[in-house]
């Protein structure tokens, strides 16, 4: 198993499962199951366990490994430089382990045969992919500028969807020169590959690369941030090479060049970084820079932000497998107590899973009267109307 | 088994207890270096009512109950080596009460030290509690439980000291309330009724599972600095220790053997902290200090190091992350941490009984000793690191720890947070007179045998 060679190193310290200021726990399986072998170090200690003999494969270690949400908290808050960067990679080589044992939980492996014969996680037709398009005079890609990726939630989920349509509305009234690819697109493989799958990631990837290299495409702009993370991080190494750009960061230039109208109402929000744009990638100020921009819209911070954010529980896979999904800890229901805590009456995300976990959450957490997620392109929407 | 599985999911809920493998197999070790005890249950309890129901049980089947709070003690006292059920109480981590007047806090038993200190932050920010270097994820309560000191130790003593009362599931299932909120609403103090906490502390499980507790908190002044003393001669370290904390302004004093860089190795430096209000106290406090240690300055025996700012603020880290690491010093993931506690005078005979057992054993070693109170006695800490895939290294800590624990002893101190085999030697050393007190107050409390058994027992 790649990266074998560190998982005796891990000294269970525990400071994987906080934020850096310690408020509450910060890893989404650890917070939801509480044991610790839900916790990074555990699921260090039960590789090394499970590779050594000591314990056998078994539907409970399967789920322990799989409710990761890829969401690289720990890797944030290890104190061991020396191999922290590689433990969210140690994780999915242990998924790579089972997946090749074929000990995976049932709706993994759902997951997996309904991306490799549909080329989606929902099992839908290809031809319905650009159905969220309809009654919009989007283009299909030709040499645009710009490539609109919607990828799958946005496609086929109703709420990925409305954001799809949000950005592509904003994008025509602005007008950016861009396309779609339509039925042609096809799944990133972002959670295939933190699924552990690998093989079936390369394929998705190398395909993706021949066709958007075929259809000439050079700058993508993707709806979400975990396709942002695999094309643009990801697809390298199997020669793709786009500029690849998160929605936030093509509105930011956009939003920058405008004049806003002003005299809105006043509207508190708060923005919730999506793992695959901040922590993954770093980008944590472009998102409230078009926020920000925004007239009569204030910011605020919930207590866990930027880097020390809580994931919604909905990476890694799980916003499809739904392992760490129900009950009140789970992390998309702490998040938006969290939120309504802080005196936000938005939750503005920046992806289409975070988006559909916390209007779950708020319902199941009855906040729906005081708390409404939105994403950045339908505030910025409705902000300019 | 199965009735008492159903039993438990009948008290806990079933996503709260776990006859699994992998839970038997984590929960069956610490990451130090003692022998894995494997538990037939993991529960997590939710509430005082769970805890009690829980005792119920195994009090009716006769099955062991292990307390285990952040499982950080190195010394394996959550293993359960008599099988039975380990109670992780983390779950129960809500902070129930702060009380800014009277410089107080109660909360739950799972409580970490890295929440109330964050929550002390947001909520309270003139006030904070004596927070340990363990990892912040430790619990209040298992540290106040085990003798624990910390950032304010030379201030406060003990965390055990800085106790003012309890919730306590006996091992019959009574919740009883220890100190002041016995007769008042208020958690205010041990004081004046008989103090029962000692029934709780040092006894690692055995005489009941504390569920509540209400602890002292400090001012968390606006300024703070620290100064760092250098001797080279560890006989010199007791006295810089003595005439340091006797200014009674320091917050935490800690004395400990300089690894890096290497032109500093060998040394040993006396860390001091301290807070103020104003500039003007922070000088004077600092003055003070600089006068308590004149004479070693004049002799040339001894002087402060000059630090920079980045370095200072380092130091004033709570908790210091740096402990943490030393885990990583054979590349193995491991580190044994001896604690014995002594009065400081015997620093040097400790200091290098710990540097002999490290250079006999060939292993890296980091020694050094927070100091309670005035300088009335000090927590003195070895730590070796060890490489977790090394059985022989694994072996050769766990033969360092024991032949420290019979140094402690041979010079005077005693074992902290010990674990099992070093029990057995405490024991062995002790009036049997206060065993046999010990083995008479656990039968009263305990009189099935289910608290935490293989603990404070006597070699048959």
């Amino acid at each position: 198993m790649r990266h074998a060679e560190i998982l005796h190193r891990c000294f269970r310290c525990g400071y994987c499962k906080l934020p850096s200021r310690f408020q509450d726990l910060n890893c989404p399986p650890y917070l939801k199951f509480r044991f610790e072998s839900y916790a990074p170090g555990g699921r260090m200690w039960l590789l090394r366990a499970w590779l050594e003999g000591e314990i056998e494969t078994s539907p409970r270690l399967s789920e322990i490994l799989f409710s990761c949400a890829a969401c690289g908290s720990c890797v944030e808050h290890c104190v061991f430089p020396a191999f922290k960067a590689d433990l969210l990679d140690t994780f999915i080589a242990g998924r790579e382990e089972l997946v090749e044992r074929g000990a995976v939980p049932g709706a993994v492996g759902r997951y997996l045969r309904a991306v490799h014969s549909f080329g989606n996680p929902y099992g839908l037709p290809e031809q319905d992919r650009a159905k969220w398009a309809e009654g919009l005079d989007v283009e299909r890609y030709s040499d645009q500028e710009y490539l609109l990726y919607v990828g799958c939630p946005g496609s086929y989920d109703e709420r990925g969807q409305r954001m799809a349509r949000a950005l592509a509305g904003l994008l025509l009234r602005w007008g950016v020169d861009f396309g779609i690819l339509g039925e042609e697109e096809r799944c990133d493989g972002n959670e295939v590959r933190a699924l552990g799958e690998a093989g079936l990631f390369e394929q998705l990837a190398r395909e993706n690369i021949e066709r958007l290299e075929a259809a000439g495409v050079r700058k993508i702009v993707t709806l979400s941030p975990h396709g942002f993370h695999a094309i643009k991080n990801e697809y390298p190494r199997f020669g793709g090479s786009f500029e690849t750009y998160h929605y936030p960061q093509l509105l930011a230039s956009l939003v920058a060049k405008r004049e806003l109208p002003r005299g809105n109402r006043p509207l508190r929000v708060a923005f919730h970084d999506p793992c695959y744009l901040g922590r993954h990638n770093r980008d944590y100020r472009t998102p409230r820079a078009v926020l920000a921009a925004l007239p009569g819209l204030e910011l605020l911070e919930m207590d866990r932000t930027m880097a020390d954010a809580l994931c919604c529980g909905g990476g890694g896979g799980n916003f499809f497998t739904d392992v760490l999904g129900g009950g009140a800890e789970s992390p998309a229901r702490v998040r938006v107590r969290e939120a309504a805590a802080c005196g936000a009456e938005v939750l503005a995300v920046a992806c289409p899973k975070c988006a559909r976990m916390f209007d779950d959450a708020i319902e199941a957490e009855a906040l729906g009267e005081e708390l409404r997620v939105m994403d950045i392109a339908e505030i910025v929407q409705e902000r300019c109307a | 088994m199965e009735d008492t599985y159903q039993a438990l999911v009948k008290i806990v809920g079933a996503s709260y207890v776990s006859r699994d493998p992998e839970e038997r197999f984590l929960y069956a070790r610490d990451p130090g270096t003692m022998e894995p005890r494997e538990p037939d249950f993991v529960v997590m309890p939710g509430s005082t009512e769970e805890v009690r129901q829980i005792v119920l049980l195994a009090n009716e089947r006769r099955i062991p109950v292990v307390p285990m709070g952040g499982g950080l003690v190195l010394s394996g006292l959550t293993r359960p080596l008599k099988g039975g059920m380990v109670l992780d109480m983390k779950r129960m981590n809500r902070i129930l009460e702060v009380n800014e007047t009277a410089r107080s806090a109660i909360v739950e038993a799972g409580a970490s030290q890295g929440m109330l200190q964050a929550y002390l932050r947001k909520h309270h920010p003139g006030l904070k509690h004596s927070i340990p270097d363990a990892p912040p994820i430790a619990t209040i309560a298992g540290n106040v439980l085990i003798y624990g000191s910390g950032h304010l130790s030379a201030a406060g003593g003990f965390h055990s000291d800085m106790l003012n009362g309890m919730e306590v599931v006996l091992p019959t299932g009574e919740v009883a309330k220890i100190g002041s909120c016995a007769a008042s609403p208020y958690w205010f103090s041990r004081a004046p009724l008989p103090d029962l906490a000692g029934l709780f502390i040092g006894w690692h499980g055995t005489t009941g599972i504390a569920t509540k507790l209400a602890i002292k908190l400090y001012p968390d002044r606006p300024l703070n600095d620290v100064g760092i003393f250098v001797v080279e001669d560890p006989e010199l370290v007791p006295g810089v220790i003595h005439r340091l904390s006797g200014v009674a302004v320091a917050e935490d004093i800690v004395a400990f053997m300089a690894n890096a860089p290497e032109w500093l190795r060998g040394f040993l430096l006396v860390n001091v902290s301290y807070g103020a209000e104003t500039r003007e106290e922070l000088r004077l406090k600092r003055d003070l200090l600089r006068e308590s240690v004149r004479t070693y300055i004049d002799e040339k025996v001894g002087g402060f190091m000059p630090l920079p700012p980045a370095m200072k603020q380092r130091f004033l880290e709570a908790p210091q992350t740096t402990l943490a690491l030393f885990a990583d010093a054979r590349e193995g993931g491991g580190f044994e941490y001896v604690g014995a506690i002594m009065p400081i005078e015997l620093f040097a005979e400790a200091y290098r009984k710990g540097l002999e057992i490290a250079e006999r054993h060939g292993i890296p070693c980091s020694a050094g000793a927070r100091i309670i109170g005035l300088g009335h006695c000090m927590m003195f800490f070895y730590g070796y690191a060890f490489n977790r895939a090394d059985p022989s290294d694994v072996a050769l800590a766990q033969q360092a720890l024991e032949d420290t624990n019979a140094a402690v002893l041979g010079i005077g101190g005693i074992p902290w947070k010990a674990e099992a085999p070093a029990q057995k030697q405490i024991i062995a050393k002790m009036d049997p007179n206060t065993f046999s007190l010990m083995k008479r107050l656990r039968e009263a409390l305990d009189p099935r045998g289910i608290m935490n058994p293989g603990n404070w027992e006597a070699e048959r």
